[in-house]
């Protein structure tokens, strides 16, 4: 801090020290990249559940050999040891994937087995035993790999899809920002509930899940407008300042998070057809899911544009974000648009938890707190308080996150993204389509 | 029948606990931060994991002394305060709250994954780095102590050098904001535009500020890693909330708020969870299982926040005229 007592730098030459700082650090992970984890147990002592296998070829252990264990929302990478055998620990019980990267084994090796179309996946479930293992057929013969534009194609499609259903969320988060001037950590909340209200009649009632989907999008509007209405209306009335109210959000948000877990527990649990693997259409590892997903998500972004820019409510909200003194002076009931901006947004906010708890897949207690981070990011990245800006901002941090993955280990696939952000801030504070005056 | 003396005992050693010295030393830099300077800091808890990380991973992969492991986490405090400083501390306050509090998951994330897995522990974390800091412990081995404040050498030898140095910071502080320097802060907080107008640099203010209680936020990381192992999955975003509503309790804009903040929320909480666990055996609570009694702690945190900052936004010690939340 030699500056701050000494003279102050001039503010340009700050700026490229900060860049330069994060050059740094970025080229200094680069290059810690290279070098791959090596272990061969993995977070046994931190979970119940474990994943195991034995690699071998005509009964020789091979060592070095790296796998790759996906579900849930988790992901981790695992490397044989010399004697071939690996173990992870996973967090819950259910379906898993194990990967096992052929270009790690021998050379003129690969995993074989005539029946499958991709031997070198394998799909396991961990079971009431809280363990399984998972071997492969290893020898002599050609390998299955996935070539570089698929993988992209896949990704891009990954991301594409995940940034549609964050864009639901973040404009239900920009819209409420904008008119009220409320940064909601609560949100969070509004998109889990859209995940347990369809758990709720999908699986626990029974209903048809095109029954229990909008039942649970009528409930997060509801949910939304109980928001309102119960808290965020007498504290306006009152006239607690913004930090004050954000500190509320963070409260209401921890209050309810641990009131979900204390009715649904911590596991993860499937809605109709999220693992179902017959409905995978066969191209870029896509499934009738995902188009389902990003179609009605496409619908309903086009329905929202159209409502802020067509109807006259819609306008009024935008009225409302621009100047609520003038709004209110003009003749709109800022109260109402208000209430009707916390009732969408708690209905996109539950929609999106939906498609989340598909894409993720799996319902659980925190799923809205797991990207509440990367919502707040594509708000922000976008402009806080533009609707629109908030759904350049989900795509960016949606297709960022899923590509980056092509080059930077998956488990520091979110670090990506919140390091954009920062950086994007630090040259154009305002938001991609935000105005300067804001800031301020 | 419930061992009221076991519940009440329990609560009562929270009071010295090093956990308690920990929290309450982060919520003090987070006073700096936030009670007397306005600034939204939510990633204290990446301060606190950089300090105990910087320790441990100083201690065990460099094999260096105390004194140098210590310095270690500081600086990377101080590096990780002008990272996030220099480009937010010029825009509006909601802006440092989104950007620290991405700043602290990345901090987390990049512990916690595979790469750096031989430095770092991955998500199992780090231990064994005690040894130097046992072998300066001058107190013979044994036990000591009464009542329930019963502990052996190492435990007593963490809660002193612990609460030595809240008591140090408590100091600092105190001096500091009855310092020039320390009104200028006050100033910004209450009006940045007129200490600005007197000519004063508010941005380097700030930055000053910022690398204050981060260090302290550090040390604290330092001192909660004494008494158990360094795992990554303590630094959520979570540990920054209880730090707030430790704050909140006692008073932003104060200095013995933050202390008297932790201790109190640590032996309400203790003796909370205490209460709950032993209802739900002795059958008081039949729509309850032991797990669920776990989470209702963080329930109430949440609550008892909201209504803190709706009902008492200048915390148990706090003077009404001295708000952080002025805008």
């Amino acid at each position: 801090m030699a500056h701050a007592a000494g003279r102050p730098l001039p503010h340009r030459a700050m700026r490229y020290l900060t860049i330069g700082l994060f050059g740094t650090a970025i080229a200094a992970l680069a290059l810690t990249f290279a070098s791959p984890a090596s272990a061969e147990d993995i977070g046994l002592d931190e979970f119940d559940n474990k994943i195991s296998g034995l690699v071998e070829l005509a009964d020789e252990p091979l060592g070095d050999v790296q796998l790759v264990v996906d579900g849930g929302g988790f992901r981790v990478e695992v490397v044989s040891g010399d004697d071939g055998r690996w173990a992870v620990g996973v967090p819950e019980r259910g379906g898993y994937t194990v990967t096992l990267n052929e270009a790690t084994l021998p050379e003129g090796i690969a995993v074989i087995d005539p029946e499958l179309e991709q031997p070198n996946v394998r799909t396991i479930t961990v079971g009431q035993s809280g363990s399984a293992v998972a071997n492969f057929f290893i020898g002599q013969g050609p390998r299955n790999t996935t070539s570089l534009f698929d993988q992209i194609i896949d990704r891009l499609f990954n991301g594409l899809n995940f940034g549609l259903l964050l864009a639901l969320a973040a404009i239900g988060l920009s819209l409420v920002f904008g008119t009220t001037g409320l940064s909601n950590f609560a949100h969070a909340e509004l998109i889990t509930f859209g995940g347990l209200i369809t758990l709720l009649f999908g699986v626990t009632l029974g209903f048809p899940v095109w029954i229990a989907i909008p039942i649970a999008i009528l409930f997060g509007a509801g949910f939304g407008w109980l928001n309102d209405a119960v808290l965020w209306k007498p504290l306006r009335r009152k006239g607690v300042g913004l930090i004050p109210l954000m500190i509320v959000s963070i409260g209401l948000s921890l209050a309810v998070r641990y009131t979900f877990q204390l009715f649904v527990g911590g596991d993860t649990q499937q809605l109709p057809g999220a693992t179902d693997t017959t409905l995978s259409i066969g191209v870029f590892g896509l499934s009738w899911i995902d188009v389902a997903s990003m179609g009605v998500s496409v619908v309903v972004l086009l329905g929202v544009a159209y409502f802020l820019l067509r109807t006259r409510i819609g306008k009024a909200t935008r009225a409302v974000s621009d100047n609520p003194a003038l709004a209110a002076a003009s003749g709109i009931d800022v109260d109402r648009v208000i209430r009707i901006v916390w009732v969408v947004s708690g209905a996109l906010a539950a929609l999106s938890g939906i498609l989340w708890a598909y894409f993720r897949p799996g319902v659980s207690w925190d799923m809205g707190f797991q990207i509440l981070l990367l919502t707040f990011a594509a708000v922000t990245l976008g402009g806080l308080g533009t609707a629109f800006g908030a759904l350049i901002g989900a795509l960016v941090v949606g297709l960022f996150v899923e590509m980056s993955t092509l080059i930077i280990p998956s488990d520091l696939k979110y670090v990506g993204a919140l390091v954009v952000l920062i950086l994007v801030l630090l040259v154009r504070p305002q938001g991609i389509l935000g105005r300067k005056e804001r800031i301020g | 029948m419930i061992d009221w003396v076991q519940i009440i005992s329990n609560a009562a050693q929270e009071i010295i606990s090093p956990t308690t010295a920990a929290y309450a030393l982060a919520a003090l830099g987070l006073a700096i931060h936030f009670g007397f300077t306005g600034l939204l800091n939510f990633g204290q808890a990446g301060f606190m994991a950089l300090g105990a990380y910087g320790y441990a991973i100083a201690t065990l992969t460099f094999g260096a002394p105390v004194w140098a492991a210590i310095l270690t986490g500081i600086l990377a405090a101080i590096v990780f305060a002008l990272i996030l400083g220099i480009p937010t501390l010029r825009l509006r306050a909601d802006y440092l709250a989104i950007v620290t509090i991405a700043a602290a998951e990345i901090v987390r994330l990049l512990f916690t994954t595979n790469t750096f897995v031989e430095v770092t522990g991955s998500a199992n974390g780090l231990q064994g780095y005690k040894g130097p800091f046992e072998a300066l412990n001058p107190i013979p081995p044994g036990q000591y102590g009464f009542g329930p404040w019963v502990y052996n050498e190492y435990d007593w030898w963490v809660r002193i050098f612990g609460w030595t140095l809240v008591a140090l910071a408590a100091f600092i502080t105190w001096r500091l904001f009855k310092s020039p320097w320390g009104r200028v802060i006050k100033g910004i907080r209450e009006d940045e535009d007129a200490v600005r107008a007197l000519g004063k640099n508010v941005y380097f203010y700030k930055v000053q500020s910022l690398i204050i209680g981060g260090v302290f936020g550090a040390l604290a990381g330092m001192i909660f890693i004494l008494p158990r192992a360094v795992v990554p999955s303590n630094y959520q975003t979570s540990l920054t909330f209880f730090i707030y509503a430790i704050l909140l309790l006692g008073g932003a804009a104060t200095v013995f708020g933050p202390i008297i903040g932790s201790v109190i929320f640590w032996v309400l909480l203790s003796f909370f969870s205490g209460f709950i666990a032993r209802a739900v055996e002795v059958g008081w609570l039949p729509f309850l299982t032991n797990i669920q009694a776990g989470q209702l702690r963080f329930i109430l945190v949440g609550v008892a926040i909201m209504l803190i900052v709706i009902f008492r936004p200048q915390g148990i010690f706090g003077n009404k005229k001295e708000l952080a939340f002025v805008k």
